[in-house]
């Protein structure tokens, strides 16, 4: 009757499966949901079951061409319509198209008296005839359990829910029955007992002030999956699951080269700059110029009229212009032709998930080709390093695939182990350039060098670099008998007009 | 919890059960043996409790599936109370005579049985 999508071909040795279009989740399961077979999906109040269950049915009748079934045990039609619009869909077009059927069944335990033997065929009766008058392929029961609340005989009703579940199989729908988290089990009244296709565990914890969801498939008859804890996020336009250990790394890799903004950083980077799509970590401590480096490469795409996308989490665009224009970078004008676009925010005021979906959703729908992440560590504050690094990843995948060149900056503390505390994202990176300050004979000076750059042939020297008002410049290395000279020892040494022999050979450095 | 005390500041009283028409939607999914035993409780009880002030109508839901929503049915047999009110509804064949006497206040709850 309806067309297949083609997303629906799955491996041969695998069971078939119905694709959730779920970002992420369709990844993690190999495909989606076990078809025509009911899957269990628990967690605790608020974990997102319902949501997930609607996307699925709203994926599946506007995606897949599976109309679906909604039976809730717990809110109204019209509270149900309601959760549907919070996510930017308005169920009742499909509904009048038959696409979707939306059916409240209440279960008010005060109402009922039990005088004697009965069955749930009112409950098959009713499911069955919103299925087969809509021929649903998809079926979305939440949450079953309720009926234990109504209904006392309990060995009665398991018995009852078992020939619901099998009854379920004999349709051949594609079922989500969610469940509460109970405390012995998976939920309360052991429903992982009679569902056994395919198990998955949402979690919604608190860890110091930040809300976190995860995902878990517990269980999966006849298919791998991944069985580690996802995060994920829910925001206006759905749920995203962001699989940790899903990355193919099988991006197109290019081997374009872009400036850095910096043309002596160019000359250490093998001559060239950056690699496109490459991830650059900068890392360094307070004050460096890790936000002068990240300024002068999102300039120089701007020059070459490529647009890109400032995620700002120290400070405001205001504050960036202000502060760049300092060392002789304006980028006011990039902004006012909106090739240059600044997204500040504090990390704290959103959770983790938070700043993954606007950063998500902003990159995909600006399409930037360049993208300034200033500075990656202040998302430490809002999650774990597990998570900063499966978040990282997946944007660093997300952004590899579209060619975008992405620079990170990083906060760190340690002045001396700066290698030690990027928090376990350096592997994600590229280029990894090492800013310093190095305090020598009463003055700070400022160091860079390229930890380093895969696949090209990169500078393996410390060089000393000054922030002027007419930019960022890196200075010759000056050695005077074996010591490197920096500061103004290097002013005292160009004075004495023998630079020129004992240098590098290269130009006297300006001050 | 209003509910629970309304119901009991009702019980010394006599209730309108006592002389008020009785109209009753008996639930069921085809003639099958439960149904049949339902049904048969069901008069029998109307017969010796509401002789002349009920009235029975039967809804096979395997005919008219549609009906079971606008009762809320999920357990067959369900008889429902329409009048008089408060709507009550009654799950199971109805072989507790006692239970279904209490479900349709033909007789006090006892507040130790439940």
């Amino acid at each position: 009757m309806s067309p297949r999508p083609a997303t629906r071909a799955a491996p041969v040795r695998s069971v078939p499966k119905s694709p959730t279009g779920i970002q992420g989740l369709d990844e993690i399961t190999g495909g989606g949901l076990p078809r025509g077979r009911p899957t269990l999906i628990c967690g605790g109040p608020g974990c997102g079951k319902t949501i997930l269950s609607m996307e699925f049915l709203i994926n599946g009748a506007r995606q897949f061409g599976e109309p679906g079934v909604f039976l809730s045990f717990e809110e109204t039609v019209d509270d149900l319509t309601m959760n549907f619009a919070s996510l930017g869909f308005d169920p009742r077009p499909l509904s009048a198209r038959r696409k979707l059927s939306l059916d409240y069944v209440r279960v008010e335990p005060h109402e009922i008296l039990e005088t004697g033997a009965y069955d749930l065929d009112g409950l098959f009766i009713r499911l069955g005839h919103a299925i087969d008058s809509i021929g649903a392929k998809r079926v979305v029961l939440d949450t079953i359990e309720t009926l234990f609340a109504g209904l006392s005989q309990t060995r009665v009703l398991r018995a009852e829910l078992r020939r619901l579940f099998n009854w379920l199989r004999t349709k051949g729908v594609t079922a989500i029955v969610t469940g509460e988290r109970g405390e012995a089990g998976m939920t309360r009244h052991g429903l992982e007992e009679y569902i056994t296709d395919c198990v998955i565990l949402l979690d919604h914890r608190v860890v110091e002030q930040n809300a976190t969801r995860r995902l878990r498939v517990v269980k999966y008859r006849g298919s791998t999956h991944g069985a580690n804890e996802s995060p994920f996020f829910i925001d206006e336009s759905g749920i995203s699951v962001l699989p940790i250990a899903s990355l193919g790394l099988q991006h197109r890799v290019g081997t374009g080269r872009l400036s850095t903004g910096v043309r002596d950083l160019d000359a250490m980077l093998g001559g060239k700059g950056y690699f496109r799509g490459s991830s650059i970590l900068v890392s360094g401590s307070a004050g460096t110029g890790k936000t002068s480096l990240a300024g002068y490469f999102a300039d120089a795409a701007c020059r070459r009229g490529e647009s890109s996308l400032y995620f700002a989490f120290e400070e405001s665009a205001a504050q960036i212009v202000r502060n760049l224009r300092s060392i002789g970078l304006d980028l006011e004008p990039w902004l006012g032709k909106g090739l240059l676009q600044v997204h500040a925010a504090r990390p704290t005021t959103s959770g983790l998930e938070g700043h993954l979906s606007a950063m998500h959703r902003l990159i995909d729908e600006k399409r930037p080709r360049v993208v300034v992440v200033d500075p990656i560590s202040n998302l430490i504050s809002v999650g774990t390093s597990v998570e900063v690094k499966a978040m990282l990843a997946r944007l660093i995948d997300f952004m590899k695939v579209r060619q975008m060149t992405a620079l990170f900056t990083s906060l760190t503390i340690d002045e001396g182990h700066p290698e030690g505390t990027d928090i376990g994202i350096s592997s994600f990176m590229d280029t990894w350039l090492v800013l310093r300050n190095i305090e020598q004979n009463g003055e700070r000076t400022r160091r860079l060098n390229v930890l380093k750059s895969r696949g090209m042939p990169h500078s393996n020297q410390v060089r000393e670099f000054v922030l002027t008002s007419h930019g960022l410049k890196l200075l010759d290395v000056v050695r005077d008998q074996g010591h490197v000279l920096v500061g103004s020892e290097r002013a005292a040494y160009a004075g004495d007009g023998a630079v020129a022999a004992r240098s590098t050979g290269r130009r006297s450095p300006r001050r | 919890m209003s509910a629970t005390s309304a119901r009991r500041s009702r019980k010394p009283r006599k209730s309108q059960a006592t002389t008020g028409f009785f109209d009753l939607r008996l639930y069921i999914a085809g003639p099958t043996a439960r149904s049949l035993a339902a049904l048969a409780n069901l008069k029998r009880i109307c017969d010796e409790h509401l002789e002349g002030r009920y009235r029975i109508e039967v809804i096979d839901l395997l005919e008219r599936p549609q009906l079971a929503r606008g009762d809320q049915i999920l357990a067959l047999p369900t008889l429902v109370r329409k009048l008089p009110k408060p709507i009550r509804k009654l799950v199971g064949d109805l072989s507790d005579t006692e239970r279904a006497l209490v479900g349709l206040d033909l007789r006090p709850r006892s507040p130790g049985k439940s």
